[in-house]
Order: C-alpha cells, then structure tokens, then sequence
C-alpha cells in the first residue's frame, strides 16, 4: 500500500537521514556514534525510501546491487590499515594523523577512513539482506 | 626483512578475499585469482618461515599499542611452520575445489568464504592474545558454516546443524573460560598470562579455567567423548571442502591446546592426568568406529578423531620427545588428512560413488592413480619410512620414558586397526571386482573431465604426497624443526621475553 503522505515524507526524510547517519559517522572517534550505527542509519533511510515508493525506485536510485559496496568497504578499511605499514613501517593499524583539524570534519586520520569503510559495509549488508528478503516474500 | 613481515600472509588472504568479492559474478576469474593468490600465500609463508627460522621470533604489537595492552602477534617457529602448512593445503585445496565444485556451488561466492576460512586459520595461529584468538575462531566457524552449507542439500544442512551446534558450544565455554581467567589475572596476553597465572593464589579457581579451556578445545579437535559432531557432518559437504576442514580445522583445537598447557597452564599433574586418559580413549574409540564404516569419507572421518589421539597422548605425557613427537604429527596430520579427502573426493568422481558396496576395481582401471593414492595411506599408517612413522617412535620411546604403558598400547592398537582399516579399504575400492551398477545420468564422471579439470585434481593430490614423502625422507631435518619448537614450547622464557621485552 502506498500513501501519498509517506511518499512526500520520505523524499524529505531520505536526506535528513542520510545527512544524520554521516554526522554519527563523524561523532564516533571519542562520543557514542561510529560506521556501524551511522550504516544503520543509512540503510533505514533506504528501506524507508523503499517502504514509501517501492522496491524498484529505490534500486533505481541506487544504481548498482548494494552487494557491492561489502567489497568496497572492505577495502577501504583494509587500505587504511595498510597505510602505515606501507608509509612508515609502523604495525598494521597504527593510527596515522593529520596535524592540524579540518573545519567541520575534526582531525583526519585513518581511523576515520577505518570507519568510513564500517560505514560502507554495514550499509551494503544490511541493504543486501532487506533487499533479498522483501524479494521473495 | 621488517617484523612487519609477519602479518603479510595474514593480509594477503585477506585482500583475495576482497578482490574475489568483487568479481563475485565471474567464476572462472574468481578460479584463477584464487589459484594464482594461494600460490603468492605460499610464497609469504615460506619466507616468513625462512625469516623466523634465521632470525628467531617475529613479533607485531598491532596499532603499535604495547603490549600486554594492545593484541600482539607472535610468530615463533610452531606458528610460522603452522602457517606454511596451512598456505600449502590452501593452494592445494583452492586448486581442487575449481576443478572438482560445480558451478552452482561456486556461485555463491566460494573462493571469497574460502580465504576468509585460511585468513581465521592463519590469524588463530598467530596470535598472542586469547581473546583475539577467541576471534579468529568465529571467523573460522562462520566462514566454515557458510561452506558447509553451500549448495544446501537436505544431508548438509541436517550435518551443519549438528556441527554449528556443537562448535557454537564449544565458542561458548571458551568465552567463559575467558571472563573467568580475565577475572582472575586481569590480564588476556598470552605471554602476560604465562606470568600471572603461577602467581595466583585461587588456585582452584585456575583450575576450572584450564578445564573449560580444555573442554572447549576438546570440541573443536573431537576428542573423546566430545567428537560425534565430526562424523555426523565432514562426510555432507563436497570433499573439497572436507579436505580443508578435515586437515585443518580440528587442528587448530590441537595448536590451542598445545599453546595453552605449554605456555600458560603448565606443571599441573592433574591436567597431564586427564590428557592421557582422554587421549587413550580417543585412539581407541576413533579407531574402533573406523572399523565399522562401510563409506570412504567416515572411515577417514573417524581416522581423524583417532589420530587426534596421538598429539593429544604427546602432550599428556609432556616430555620433550613427546611433544617434539605430536609435533610432528601435527606437521604430518595436516598434509596427509587434507590429501585423504582429496582422494576420497577423487573416487567419488571416478566411480561415483563413496559407498564400499558401490566401489572397486579402481586399481585395473587406474593403476598409476591408484599407486598415487596408496602413498599417502601408507604414510597414515606409519610405514617405514614414510612420514607417520618417525613421531610414533618418539611417543613409544617417550611412554617408555614416562613409563605411561597404557599410552604405548594405545599407540600401538591404533596404529594397528589404522593399518587394518586402510588395508580393507584398499580391498574394498581398489582391488574388488566391481558390481554392476548403472551409470548415473546428470553426472560428471572422471573420464569425461576435460585434461585441465583432470590436472585440476590430481597435481593438488601428487603435491601433497610429495610433501608426505618429502616429511617422510627427510623426517631428520622435520624431526630438528619438532624439536626446536619443541625447546620454545618448553622454555616459555623466549616466547615471554619477545612479547614483553621490558619484563
């Protein structure tokens, strides 16, 4: 059943979540909040998205099988903690910083990326496991 | 070389893990990074064999947290000869399963599961932190439940069942065992630990640490009375995947236990007590259940829980000989179990079946595969010179030692009916004359494979028996590698000293 009300709601409410998820991304390094609940977030916001318009929509606005993003989040995870054995020959995960914090985002360091890659994953299996259930049911 | 070269196998699967994600839609890509990625892993593991071998202990405090804050990896020599053996059946196994799976059954990202199985293999062994270890044990059982599911016929899932439970029990008490050792030493480094724990004074308490420990390790090797986990599921999944399991998963159970009750645990009577009896009754119970199975894949599959017993009387009896002996059984359990599945795999496509009733007269039909595939039975069985026999002496020579006759007898009936259950294998498969069954249709028989597929199956089996030779003819040098790991294993100061070099 599609209601008119939740469509309009979700096209509003897709982005403000979206935008929250990546605010708790951010948040996490020293206060409650990090990728696994921020790609929590994100997926609600899709399957919220999807509930409102339709599964077919929100494939559509995705553009590719959300599968892909457990690989590429992976990686990314993986790549940031390869940094410092690669660049300074530091153990595997050792925490790599930018000097000075960037405006808005707070210090950068691979930490963050570390994160990030959480972020992605979590999104990608949650979405993946939605998807395939709301298919075959 | 850098210390930091001894994560590099560790990182290594887990990067072919992720490329083979990616290509999650094109098997024949995943085949060939996997193949070509395990032969790289073979690669890092030697030379990370060769560099611990040179220059003695490699240690990594990941995130550069010292210490017994942070997770420490320690790769002494039983670690770094554990990881090479783990990267060889890895390559050999990867090989065999692109040849032997069908498509359906590799659709659902196999190759990826697959890695991600050696990484937990790889990271259980390197590890310095019980926690960290308790770790790689999950990944080791979720990605092993997804592989035993994969293809989900009714007498797979009915078989994972029976092992997810038994496993996930077995996860459990591990984590308690934890909480209480962690209550009690404050500490879970495992070179920390081998300080703290002689200091504390609740003794008791220690005690039923070691215990769930003991049990939950007991678990996952199949030790008697807490094996039937093992024959109720290895014979379900496709021998590919038998063949990994059945050489290594069981073993890492057995690399636990040795860690722990030589390095943190030690000197306790009644621990070596139990060890023993634990240990005679799996040789026999192992050896009396092979006796009666009438199908390939359980016989080998209660072959296994058998010659768990053999490590395990090792390191009840705790002499240097001893534990120089299970050491060497370990190194040769891996390469000879992991290859008998590859056979019994092999058989099965050859005759299409793994039932004795269904099989023979492989021997006319084959007679050089056949010759191929008796090497490494002998070899289980312990036939001089091949490579079962050379630890078997040091267990026999160490029970006379420790005067423990009980663990000789034992020894010495299980190597018997070992003998005999090989022998009426032999007779049964390859030299019985064949009834006529009728040829299944929907089935890929050997003799229709394409020459690659062929090759596929058998270089991974004809590597294999070569290390099984190689264990067997030049067992001086294995038996100089046991013995070094031996004085490590016993002289913990090393171990302690490179984890903490401060103390």
């Amino acid at each position: 059943m599609r209601t008119l009300i939740l469509k309009t709601a979700s096209d509003y409410l897709l982005p403000i979540l979206l935008l929250f998820s990546i605010f708790i991304l951010l948040r996490g390094h020293y206060l409650p909040g990090g990728g696994f609940v921020g790609g929590l977030m994100a997926s609600i916001a899709f399957v919220l998205h999807a509930f409102a318009n339709g599964l077919k929509d929100t494939k559509k606005l995705l553009k590719f099988h959300p599968g892909f993003l457990m690989p590429a989040g992976l990686l990314l995870s993986f790549l940031s903690g390869l940094l410092p054995v690669i660049l300074q020959d530091a153990a595997f995960m050792t925490g790599l910083w930018l000097e000075n914090p960037i405006p808005v985002i707070g210090s950068i360091g691979t930490a963050l990326f570390f994160d990030v890659g959480v972020y992605i994953v979590v999104l990608g299996v949650t979405l993946t496991i939605i998807f395939t259930i709301s298919e075959s049911a | 070389m850098t210390q930091q070269f001894l994560l590099y196998p560790l990182l290594w699967q887990l990067f072919l893990s992720i490329v083979l994600m990616f290509a999650w839609r094109h098997i024949q890509i995943q085949k060939i990074i996997s193949i070509v990625g395990s032969a790289i892993g073979v690669g890092l593991s030697v030379a990370l064999f060769y560099e611990v071998w040179q220059n003695g202990t490699l240690v990594v405090q990941a995130a550069s947290w010292k210490a017994p804050f942070g997770i420490s990896f320690v790769g002494d020599m039983l670690a770094a000869t554990l990881v090479l053996l783990t990267s060889i059946a890895g390559l050999a196994v990867s090989s065999y399963s692109a040849a032997s799976l069908i498509p359906a059954r590799l659709r659902f990202g196999y190759f990826s599961i697959f890695h991600f199985l050696i990484l937990g293999l790889t990271g259980a062994f390197l590890t310095g932190d019980i926690f960290n270890l308790y770790v790689w044990f999950e990944i080791i059982i979720i990605s092993s439940f997804v592989l035993i599911t994969l293809g989900g016929e009714k007498a797979q899932i009915e078989g994972a069942v029976k092992y997810f439970t038994l496993n996930f029990l077995a996860s459990i008490i591990f984590l308690t065992a934890i909480a209480v050792l962690y209550g009690l030493a404050g500490s879970l480094n495992m070179a920390d630990l081998a300080i703290l724990i002689p200091q504390i004074e609740n003794r008791g308490l220690v005690e039923v640490a070691a215990i769930l420990f003991l049990v939950a390790f007991g678990i996952k090797s199949a030790v008697f009375p807490l094996y039937f986990w093992l024959p109720a599921s290895y014979h379900t999944p496709p021998s590919a995947i038998a063949a990994i399991f059945g050489g290594l998963l069981t073993k890492v159970g057995v690399y636990a236990l040795i860690r722990f009750f030589s390095l943190m645990f030690v000197e306790d009577v009644l621990l070596d007590q139990i060890l023993m009896v634990i240990a005679i009754l799996t040789l026999i119970s192992g050896g009396l259940g092979a006796m009666v199975q009438t199908n390939v894949r359980k016989v080998f599959s209660y072959l296994i829980i058998c010659h768990i017993g053999f490590m395990i009387a090792g390191l009840g009896m705790f002499t240097e000989l001893a534990i120089a002996g299970a050491v060497f059984y370990l190194i040769h359990d891996i390469v000879v179990k992991t290859n008998l599945f590859m056979i019994s795999g092999l058989i099965y496509r050859i005759k299409g079946s793994n039932k004795f009733k269904e099989l023979g007269g492989i021997y006319k039909e084959y007679p050089k595969l056949s010759l191929m595939m008796i090497i490494p039975m002998f070899s289980l069985i312990g036939i001089p010179p091949l490579s079962g026999f050379w630890p078997k002496v040091s267990f026999i020579i160490a029970s006379f030692d420790t005067k423990s006759y009980f663990i000789l007898a034992a020894v010495i009936f299980a190597s018997f009916i070992t003998l005999v259950v090989v022998a009426k294998l032999w007779a049964e498969v390859f030299w019985k004359e064949p009834d006529k069954f009728p040829k299944k249709k929907h089935f890929l028989y050997f003799k229709k494979m394409t020459l690659t597929k062929r090759l596929q199956m058998i270089l991974p089996i004809l590597m294999l028996t070569g290390v099984s030779l190689y264990l067997g003819f030049g067992a001086e040098n294995i038996q100089q590698l046991s013995m070094r790991i031996t004085g490590e294993l016993m002289n913990t100061e090393h171990y302690i000293k490179a984890v903490l070099p401060n103390n």
